[in-house]
């Protein structure tokens, strides 16, 4: 086995969480490189679609935007945006819904829009997009960012997309029937949420990752299941197909 | 009905100081070239429209052009944050811009519903989001039959929408293809819609039969600019320049480097230019 970076490991572990059978949502960055790597590999029939209303795509380089043309080339097809979000999330078609994130806590409530006040921030991010009825009406969503303080906070800003609010039953109790946040896979483990608490618990971290590793880089008091796996190290393949995604896509993007 | 005229004069005649307008596309086709004249003429007090702002929304933003802005991603798409808008929203340069801010199937909804005649669209959206508590022009409103309760906006009728399209026939039916995004809704919900194409076809004879097609009468005025979305893309025309995406993130990120650019690039430029903009980027058809 060669070396490879939590990075990789963090893209790998979360493609195989993918199937062949899913239909998926994928947000862009890091959700994008994963669910590309799960088609590459062991999920070749698995739909991808992205907002800008490409269903069933297939890039040969990772998308710099959601609406590049290489997604529209190789889609089974292209609906509207409108079309998209109503007929094909609103209407419970995805399986999974596949984000990232730039402050997480620990029910997977996820912050994208501002750091600071909303109406005097500090920090004036993007905002949600797609990802408040991503979260909300795929069937279930998945998680994945690199760990960092200033990513996974005890309290977010904003709650741009709900995952489980204050935890328990909380969505339930917001009448959304669908079950949110299943899992975040970070560059260091791979957590799910508590049955009961719905707070997300480490349930394997990744080769030669230790305990305290995960918890000097969150935020929140860490809990860790009664057995934490170790997650198996990336294969050759997997690498290769990471690899060679990412050079492909970097040469694309430098305009080679 | 369409009428032919250059992009000069179809933003002085549709435009006007204080609109509400839409200048659309999903990450492809969006119309810079319509924007970059709208720069040059110097409209001011805004109210700008639109799904995805991006380089173009920063750059009028940076102008101080806008009063307002409503939309639901406020990102260089893939790249990360507008810092031009940032830095109006953050310390008020050039000036303050007031904000309304949704999610993407909101104002999804609410094109359509602008395009439908209809005063409001209805979703099942922002349950348990943030937004939905800072943007009074969200509400709920209860299923008579079910009694579900539901998320409620006001339908999108902008004064005027710029769309970008790959081809207009001689009669000014115009023709998009590839991703369609908003388009289409966007358009119909206007009072006036001026599109810019890559050219101008006898016909449309020979195309499919369910080819997203905006009748001519749907349309204020057309006009002919190759390359008029550069650096986003045209299908089937020429490909995204994400170099330049990329490169506009440097750009934006200091005043006077964003001033010199906008005057040597935008104000010393004409429609006319976009063509050489695109020439390396061409596809082959």
């Amino acid at each position: 086995m060669s070396d490879f970076t939590p990075n990789e490991m963090m893209t790998i572990a979360a493609s195989r969480a993918l199937t062949s059978t899913d239909v998926c949502f994928v947000g862009i960055g890091a959700p994008s490189a994963a669910c590309n790597v799960a088609r590459l590999t062991h999920a070749p029939d698995i739909t991808l679609i992205y907002e800008s209303g490409t269903i069933g795509t297939a890039p040969d380089v990772l998308p710099l935007s959601i609406g590049d043309g290489e997604l529209c080339d190789t889609a089974l097809t292209t609906v509207s945006v409108p079309e998209m979000f109503r007929y094909w999330l609103q209407g419970g078609r995805i399986t999974i819904g596949f984000l990232g994130a730039a402050q997480l806590d620990k029910y997977g409530n996820i912050n994208t829009t501002v750091i600071g006040d909303y109406h005097k921030p500090k920090t004036r991010l993007p905002g949600g997009g797609g990802a408040p009825e991503i979260a909300t009406s795929s069937q279930q969503v998945y998680i994945t960012m690199a760990q960092s303080k200033r990513g996974m906070v005890e309290k977010i800003d904003f709650y741009t997309s709900f995952g489980h609010g204050d935890g328990g039953d909380h969505r339930k109790r917001l009448g959304i029937d669908t079950k949110g946040p299943t899992l975040l896979i970070t560059d260091l483990a791979i957590w799910k949420p508590d049955p009961e608490t719905k707070e997300f618990t480490v349930v394997s971290m990744h080769p030669g990752v230790t305990r305290e590793m995960v918890q000097e880089t969150c935020g929140w008091q860490v809990k860790f299941a009664d057995k934490v796996e170790e997650t198996p190290a990336p294969t050759e393949l997997e690498l290769k197909t990471l690899r060679d995604l990412k050079a492909r896509t970097d040469a694309a993007h430098k305009g080679n | 009905m369409a009428r032919f005229m250059p992009l000069e004069q179809a933003v002085r005649e549709n435009l006007k100081h204080g609109d509400t307008v839409a200048f659309e596309g999903f990450t492809h086709l969006i119309p810079t070239a319509a924007v970059h004249e709208a720069i040059r003429q110097g409209f001011m007090d805004l109210t700008l429209v639109r799904m995805t702002p991006d380089l173009i929304y920063d750059q009028m933003v940076g102008m101080g052009m806008a009063k307002k802005l409503v939309f639901s991603y406020v990102g260089n798409p893939g790249v990360g944050l507008l810092r031009r808008v940032r830095d109006s929203v953050e310390n008020g340069w050039p000036r303050g811009v007031e904000i309304e801010e949704h999610s993407h199937a909101a104002m999804a909804n609410a094109y359509e519903a602008g395009a439908a005649g209809l005063p409001l669209a209805v979703l099942r959206g922002y349950r348990g989001a943030g937004l939905a508590e800072v943007n009074p022009n969200i509400k709920s409103i209860t299923c008579p039959f079910t009694g579900e309760k539901l998320a409620a906006v006001p339908a999108v009728r902008p004064d005027v929408t710029f769309i970008h399209a790959q081809k207009a026939d001689k009669k000014g039916n115009v023709l998009i293809e590839g991703i369609i995004g908003i388009q289409k809704e966007a358009a119909l919900a206007a009072k006036r819609a001026v599109v810019t194409v890559e050219e101008v076809v006898d016909d449309f004879s020979d195309a499919h039969p369910n080819l997203c097609i905006l009748p001519h009468w749907t349309i204020t005025a057309i006009a002919e600019v190759p390359g008029g979305a550069h650096p986003s893309y045209t299908h089937g025309y020429y490909a995204r320049d994400n170099a330049a995406y990329l490169e506009w993130d440097q750009i934006a990120a200091d005043r006077e480097r964003f001033r010199l650019w906008m005057e040597e690039h935008v104000m010393k430029a004409k429609p006319e230019d976009f063509a050489a903009r695109v020439e390396k980027l061409r596809v082959a058809k």
